[in-house]
């Protein structure tokens, strides 16, 4: 099912940094494994937010708080079916703000937590992210964008949330959030950010365009087996040389658990490396730093984008999640008629995937970023593309509710050649 | 009930880190923490496995003092949090201080669904009447007519009885003391803490340096000489002609009751599922 053959996926700009090392498999109990292996793994037309609640499951995701809302809901319809099975938790909570805590505060007890929202749930859980980021504590936030501001156009798709999921929280803070395209990604970069939130002590958000969330494909799930899960890393020291941000050279630090016995102070207030509240400025300067070089240190492991029919193109196209879809169908009727058109598409947004897109637009005649907004993404092309004038990075810009199609494309395209 | 020597006090505090702490002088929060620490050595509870959450505010401070599993978090969520690591880890002992404000105001829905869940939490709820972090702004237990620098002409709004919210909103046990009563409080706090499901404990206590300077209350020691003087057991309300009873603080148990606890009920329905019961 879907597989790239005319597109190259350049993973994390590098393979190497593909995070090997540190993974093993979830310890499950054998009742669990048992419902495991009972799952069919044959090939199921399924949506993309089933495919985030298997995916989560076989993260190992064993808590879900959240609240219902259009249209993520599905995602808590079945982790409310699932997770009492596996013996994981699922939560209906009073609210947005209640569902973000309540996963990090099991998450900070050593869940593997996980919520699902969209719009205006994901507008109110803003300021739980930070305190999940300056506490760094994993968790994960899926939010399937449907139109805004405000209530909206609960059914309609939009990509307006591309600069909160950045910028949402106040405050300078640092931000990964994967963004697929398709049912089978929907499933792979909910796993992926359930494994980047361990790795990097963070919250990462997984942004899901409507439709995504709403299609049906067919899909065959991995084999548990082929599903690599990292877990946190344990501290091996004796509690009283314990630091709850403690740094190595990759700015990764060992998490431990309350109830581990280590008896660790965790504050949203700028804190040491203990955890204590700190009004010193080098303390709260280096807090800040580590968050910050955290991405910075890890940008290769953290950034994937796919380059598809990208090398002899005059004309790029970079688009996310499904608008990158209709680039593709766009670019198959170009090419047809003999018009050289790529397309550059990133799986992870944030960061920012900076180096490749420099590298991989600096040839081309024409940029153009077809978006389900009224232009958040071309900022950051433009301001990647300096020696292109605004004329040659062109936008296509649709918040109606309506998908940008290939012909929209297509057009923009016969447009500037 | 034990009389725990001072000595043992000290042993849960966190006096090489993070003291002088931050409260004013005359301030009732060291005498509940005092308590806290008090109850839970008599209840020899292991430390480990003793969680401590609280939101913004003064009396929100208090987990960085105490040495347990500690986490302070935004205002008005301690709660949410609480639920979160209660679920995951039902073992654990799970102690919720906060104030008027972040639990009643920002926090109040989720003070009213954790009650209803019956989820086993003891929320040690310090009430000072005021905002005192943020320089002492109307809360919503600053009595009518009271002063406060954001109702400088009196406080024209009713003020919550949060006992009486909590009774409503389901909550197992729920019980109400003063900063005066510190034998009484620290009774509650055990009994709280050993009670299996969700419990409320409303401390009346005393911010001289703010709501006091501005209400004309007098210093610490008259504000709790206010609380020994103006305040009877619920026991005696009965008792008591009305004329004797009005305006006092009822202290004592409101509520102790055995109803289902949400973990245990999560844990029974776990169990339902994977026998392939369910529906």
């Amino acid at each position: 099912m879907l597989k790239k053959t005319t597109s190259k996926t350049t993973k994390a700009q590098s393979t190497k940094a593909a995070p090997a090392k540190k993974s093993k498999t979830v310890k499950q109990d054998s009742k669990i494994q048992e419902l495991q292996s009972s799952r069919e793994r044959k090939t199921i037309i399924m949506q993309g937010n089933e495919a985030v609640a298997y995916g989560a499951l076989d993260a190992g995701v064993n808590f879900f708080a959240g609240y219902p809302i259009t249209p993520s809901t599905e995602v808590a319809e079945i982790l409310a079916a699932e997770l009492p099975k596996r013996g994981g938790v699922f939560v209906q909570m009073e609210d947005e703000i209640a569902s973000i805590c309540a996963i990090t505060g099991a998450s900070l007890a050593g869940a593997k937590a996980l919520t699902a929202t969209s719009g205006p749930g994901f507008s109110l859980m803003q300021e739980g992210i930070g305190f999940a980021k300056i506490t760094e504590t994993p968790c994960v936030v899926v939010n399937v964008q449907r139109m805004g501001p405000s209530t909206g156009m609960p059914t309609s798709p939009a990509q307006g949330d591309i600069m909160q999921s950045r910028w949402g929280s106040h405050g300078d803070s640092p931000a990964i959030v994967l963004y697929p395209d398709s049912v089978k990604e929907a499933y792979e970069l909910t796993i992926r950010a359930v494994n980047l939130s361990e790795k990097y002590r963070s919250c990462i958000v997984l942004l899901m365009d409507e439709v995504i969330g709403h299609m049906r494909e067919s899909v065959r799930l991995p084999d548990m087996a082929n599903v690599r899960v990292i877990n946190r890393i344990k501290p091996t020291v004796p509690p009283h040389w314990y630091k709850h941000y403690d740094e190595n050279q990759k700015y990764l630090s060992p998490l431990a658990s309350f109830g581990d016995g280590y008896r660790f102070h965790v504050t949203g207030l700028t804190h040491d490396a203990h955890g204590f509240p700190t009004n010193k400025s080098g303390e709260a300067a280096d807090m800040m730093e580590r968050l910050r070089k955290k991405i910075t240190y890890n940008i290769r492991d953290l950034v994937q984008i796919e380059s598809h029919e990208m090398d002899d193109a005059k004309i790029a196209i970079f688009a996310a999640g499904i608008t990158a879809r209709a680039a593709k169908a766009a670019i198959a009727m170009a090419r047809y008629e003999g018009i050289k058109v790529g397309l550059l598409r990133p799986l992870t947004i944030w960061p920012f995937p900076d180096d490749a897109v420099r590298k991989m637009l600096r040839d081309k005649d024409y940029v153009i970023v077809p978006e389900l907004n009224q232009g958040q993404m071309i900022r950051e092309i433009r301001r990647l593309t300096k020696d292109k004038s605004d004329s040659n990075v062109l936008g296509i810009q649709r918040v109606n509710g309506q998908l940008i199609t290939p012909l929209d494309i297509l057009r923009k395209i016969k447009e500037v050649c | 009930m034990a009389n725990i020597p001072q000595k043992v006090v000290h042993q849960y505090l966190r006096h090489d880190k993070k003291f002088p702490h931050v409260w004013c002088a005359g301030c009732s929060n060291g005498i509940v923490l005092g308590a806290i620490i008090r109850a839970l050595a008599s209840m020899q509870l292991n430390r480990d496995d003793v969680v401590m959450v609280s939101g913004i505010g003064c009396s929100s401070r208090m987990p960085v003092y105490i040495d347990l599993n500690t986490l302070h978090t935004l205002h008005g969520r301690s709660i949410a949090y609480a639920t979160g690591i209660k679920l995951h880890k039902p073992h654990m002992k799970v102690i919720v201080v906060t104030g008027d404000g972040d639990c009643t105001a920002i926090g109040g829905n989720h003070l009213i669904h954790a009650a209803r869940r019956n989820i086993d939490l003891s929320v040690i709820l310090i009430n000072n009447n005021i905002y005192g972090m943020t320089g002492g702004q109307c809360s919503p237990t600053t009595p009518h007519d009271a002063i406060a620098t954001t109702a400088p002409y009196g406080n024209i709004e009713p003020d919550f009885n949060i006992c009486n919210l909590a009774l409503g909103a389901g909550a197992s046990f729920v019980a109400r003391t003063t900063a005066f009563h510190v034998m009484e409080m620290q009774n509650y706090f055990q009994a709280a803490i050993e009670h299996p499901g969700f419990s409320l404990i409303e401390v009346i206590s005393a911010c001289p340096v703010i709501y006091g300077r501005l209400n004309k209350k007098g210093g610490a020691p008259q504000m709790m000489k206010e609380f020994r003087d103006n305040s009877i057991p619920i026991t005696a309300v009965d008792k008591l002609p009305k004329e004797q009873v009005e305006g006092k603080i009822q202290r004592g148990i409101l509520r102790q009751e055995i109803r289902p606890e949400f973990c245990q009920a999560y844990a029974d329905l776990m169990a339902k599922v994977q026998s392939g019961g369910g529906k």
